[in-house]
């Protein structure tokens, strides 16, 4: 990507949030990213609808067997350069499913990812720390 | 290409047209953004945001899906952008020249505020996606909607002119009689102009097309990078061109500074209109559009016929 354009990701990260099979609580916390509190649209990023307009997925939940493949193809329809951001411990490693039948964690297995925010759930300045993160490695 | 074929080309493409219009609709949805946020209690974005995100969005890949019909995939967007090209280029051409234009521009002026959402209606239907279909089908009820109380309250300017529909004429009779919206017919007119601008714009009340929580931002759902960053710049021209038309239509013409300020309460306005309201749905919508603003239009017509 030209250094325009490089400088446009940054600048203006769009996010969509990919609930792989979570309890909900991490996607809980990534709602809180928009609240007046917290409010990232001063950073440039905004939630959107599509997978086809991210610049970044954000993950949540142990994966599982049931929810590799549509994380797989959401990844698949993401328009590229895509970030993928792990929120959440279940992400990092399998968490307390790590016996289970059906766990086939953890993501870097299976996805290139950017950046991992552990946390059972990580609070949201930690997520804007992951974020950063991510975006200062491209 | 001679002396007037270079002029007619910066006209549409650079000063009054392509690029200025652009900047101006770019900085415009921060302000709309920057409100938002003040209404919501948030700081929200810096002024360069748009801009970011249309860099961002032009260099990024394109995604034809599968099975799409790809021509016409990649070329509605552009079909919406050179309708906003040549709409900016007339309205800024007759409001510094209003004797320059020619008859039955108001006329070719409605028909192009109407190619944008019909290159979103053919684009969404090209992309092969149910969610886009069902946004293509609203899309669609809602510009049939909101076009009659809009031609309706058109009707207004033009008997009150004595039957100009050449916009110059229009801005001439505004100057000599002063604007058509200080009468009871012109506010009735004009609120009914703003309502529409609203739906054509898709904002909140009226955004039942491209609703993110239902069918996952619907017409744009299978758009991604350069063509999506012509979508978005095409929504900035309008939120620029929109106001620019209610005011040389109703409100006296871009003829002085106070015209500024005239429009920026009328984005103020919209985007105010944005924030206080829930999503209609698209039967509402219609309802609302012909029932009772299609009356309204119908009164202020009456009005306008006994001189009030």
């Amino acid at each position: 990507m030209s250094r325009l354009g490089l400088w446009g990701l940054k600048k203006s990260p769009w996010v969509y949030h990919v609930a792989a099979a979570s309890c909900n609580n991490c996607d809980i916390e990534i709602l809180e990213l928009l609240t007046p509190r917290y409010d990232v649209e001063r950073f440039g990023v905004v939630l959107v609808g599509s997978p086809r307009h991210a610049d970044a997925l954000l993950v949540t939940g142990v994966i599982n067997r049931k929810s590799l493949p549509r994380v797989m193809e959401v990844y698949e329809q993401a328009a590229k350069p895509c970030l993928v951001i792990g929120v959440g411990t279940c992400t990092c490693s399998n968490h307390m499913f790590k016996n289970s039948y059906n766990a086939v964690g953890p993501y870097d297995k299976h996805l290139p990812m950017h950046a991992f925010v552990p946390g059972c759930p990580p609070k949201p300045e930690a997520m804007i720390l992951g974020v950063v993160k991510a975006l200062s490695k491209l | 290409m001679s002396w007037s074929g270079w002029g007619l080309a910066f006209n549409f493409l650079i000063f009054p047209g392509f690029l200025f219009s652009a900047v101006v609709g770019l900085v415009l949805t921060w302000v709309d953004r920057i409100v938002s946020a003040r209404v919501q209690y948030r700081r929200g974005p810096p002024v360069f945001q748009p801009f970011a995100d249309l860099f961002k969005l032009l260099l990024k890949q394109t995604i034809v899906p599968d099975g799409a019909s790809k021509t016409v995939f990649l070329l509605a967007p552009m079909l919406g952008l050179a309708a906003m090209c040549l709409t900016s280029g007339l309205l800024f051409y007759v409001n510094f020249n209003p004797q320059g234009s020619f008859v039955g521009d108001l006329i070719v002026l409605v028909y192009l505020l109407g190619l944008a959402p019909l290159a979103l209606v053919i684009g969404a239907s090209a992309s092969r996606n149910p969610l886009s279909a069902v946004g293509a089908s609203r899309e669609m009820m809602l510009y049939f909607g909101y076009e009659l109380p809009f031609l309706l309250a058109l009707l207004v300017p033009i008997i009150k002119s004595g039957g100009a529909i050449r916009l110059g004429e229009l801005i001439v009779a505004q100057q000599a009689g002063g604007p058509f919206l200080y009468s009871i017919s012109g506010v009735i007119a004009a609120l009914i102009v703003l309502f529409t601008t609203q739906a054509k714009l898709g904002y909140v009340p009226f955004d039942m097309a491209e609703a993110e929580q239902e069918i996952m931002s619907g017409v744009f759902a299978e758009y991604s990078g350069a063509s999506l960053a012509v979508f978005k710049l095409t929504k900035a021209m309008m939120l620029f061109l929109l106001p620019l038309f209610m005011i040389t239509v109703f409100w006296g013409g871009f003829g002085d500074w106070w015209a500024i300020l005239k429009f920026l309460l009328i984005v103020v306005l919209v985007v105010l209109m944005k924030n206080t309201n829930p999503r209609f749905r698209i039967d509402q919508a219609l309802r609302f559009f012909w029932f009772i603003l299609g009356v309204f239009g119908i009164v202020a017509v009456v009005l306008a016929f006994v001189r009030l």
